[in-house]
């Protein structure tokens, strides 16, 4: 897929304006404004304490944003009368721990939020989760308990989980950076698979070939706010702040070049 | 007459007390996991004045003897409720009831430990995907929670069965009362207390096998303590 080009982009999903939010004294967003469009992928970089996984939080008000706004299509999420719960079950959230629930095998983990939140008919949710486990080449463990899974493995099945919902779209905070190096690829195949086939997402991430390849744009974090935003085209080859270029030489010089292409 | 024929000359008493013990144990324990389980979920998740205030009766209920509780709710207790116009608790009835009031306490403490020991991860994914606070709790934590806390739990209903001895002091005759009424008008002390002994340790072992059988059926892969601390 060609990044840099937009025209596969719809209409504006979710629109974030002037987030702050403070932990204690720490003030970890200054004033975050975005805006996402239907189809995009967004991959959020910086260095870490930077605020990436606290702007994800508060789209969703796992976090509950100090000041400014959010609006998923014309629904303002951070508004007190909107039901959150109604909000959420169409933002998928993959954690970067994966927080697969213990006491339940994937299929059940898949089929959970189908059943208690979309209130789906038992025979059907469980048809629809094999579907999903499917989907991200998991449907032999179906019965798996999360104990019994790799890393790799135990991302994708929440991938599935978050799938299932029929999310419009699915927030990743930093979902392949609790996996050992060889269990990477198989998340980031399917995250990409996702993004080719259209899924509306934003990711942070620390996978700079991930990011090259798949993004629509990059936004980079530094400091509690966002230092710059573009294709990857524009952010790799040549950043307009400074400061970009520093983080993303560094990154290389860390990682490697991981481009995947 | 042998130990064996004591036994065999009293057994109709002491089973008969001995099903008052078992009464005592079940409504202890099931009523004390009922009003245990509300504490727990109490301290853990409602507002502070809520769980302060089931603080406060766990503590003073783990911080006084059972006997003193027993015996303020049979004896203590009945002049006011007749002053409100309820009838004097039957001394099975205060039993029970201190029984339940007391495990409560504790059980609260084992649920809450283990509500605990789940990491915030789990409600964070349940809420993520659109649960309620309510629906997480019932179908994510305690689900798990109570797995985790099913051996302290066992530990419970044995102590809640050995402890229940003590309504003894009101005159109810379970089998601690049986067998020193007994060892009284036989003159047969040691024996007595033997029999009683050995039936309350055929219990114990009766309701441990039960739980461990049910443990080993409810255990799932990386959810046992067990497996936790190796």
């Amino acid at each position: 897929m060609p990044s840099g080009t937009e025209n596969h982009l719809g209409d504006t999903i979710l629109r974030v304006e002037d987030l702050h939010k403070r932990y204690g004294k720490d003030e970890v967003l200054k004033g975050v404004s975005l805006e996402l469009r239907r189809g995009e992928t967004k991959v959020v970089i910086g260095p870490s304490g930077t605020g990436k996984s606290t702007l994800l939080r508060c789209i969703n008000q796992l976090s509950v944003p100090d000041k400014g706004r959010v609006w998923l299509d014309d629904v303002e999420i951070t508004h007190a009368r909107t039901n959150i719960n109604h909000v959420r079950a169409q933002i998928g959230f993959v954690f970067q721990d994966f927080n697969l629930f213990n006491h339940l095998t994937a299929l059940q983990n898949v089929s959970l939020g189908l059943i208690r939140v979309k209130k789906m008919r038992r025979d059907a949710a469980l048809e629809r989760a094999r579907k999903e486990l499917a989907r991200v080449g998991l449907e032999a463990k179906a019965g798996a308990y999360p104990a019994e899974l790799s890393g790799g493995q135990k991302q994708r099945v929440s991938i599935a989980r978050a799938l299932a919902m029929d999310p419009k779209l699915i927030l990743f905070d930093e979902p392949t950076s609790a996996l050992d190096p060889e269990l990477i690829g198989e998340v980031l195949e399917v995250m990409t698979g996702l993004a080719r086939g259209g899924m509306t997402m934003i990711v942070v991430s620390h996978e700079m070939g991930f990011a090259r390849a798949v993004a629509d744009r990059i936004i980079f974090m530094e400091g509690g706010g966002i230092l710059e935003e573009g294709t990857p085209n524009e952010l790799f080859t040549c950043p307009r702040c400074e400061r970009t270029g520093q983080f993303l030489r560094k990154i290389s010089e860390l990682y490697g070049d991981t481009e995947q292409t | 007459m042998t130990i064996f024929e004591l036994a065999g000359n009293v057994m109709p008493r002491f089973l008969q007390a001995a099903v008052v013990t078992l009464e005592l144990t079940a409504v202890g324990i099931g009523a004390g996991l009922v009003l245990g389980l509300l504490l727990a979920l109490t301290r853990v998740y409602a507002n502070r004045v809520l769980s302060g205030i089931a603080n406060v009766y766990i503590q003073f209920m783990r911080g006084t003897p059972l006997v003193i509780q027993v015996l303020v709710i049979y004896f203590g207790l009945p002049p006011y409720f007749r002053a409100i116009g309820l009838p004097p608790l039957s001394s099975l009835a205060a039993g029970c009831l201190a029984m339940a009031l007391n495990s409560a306490a504790y059980q609260a403490e084992y649920i809450r430990g283990a509500i605990q020991a789940i990491s915030s991860g789990q409600m964070q994914a349940a809420r993520s995907m659109g649960m309620t606070k309510t629906q997480a709790v019932r179908y994510v934590i305690l689900p798990q929670a109570l797995r985790i806390v099913l051996p302290s739990w066992s530990n419970e209903l044995i102590y809640t069965l050995l402890y229940s001895s003590t309504v003894y002091f009101i005159g109810l005759e379970e089998l601690t009362y049986a067998s020193t009424k007994v060892a009284a008008k036989s003159g047969r002390v040691l024996d007595s207390y033997i029999i009683a002994g050995v039936m309350y340790l055929a219990m114990v072992v009766l309701l441990s096998r039960v739980l461990a059988h049910a443990e080993s059926r409810l255990r799932i892969p990386g959810l046992s303590i067990e497996e936790r601390s190796r």
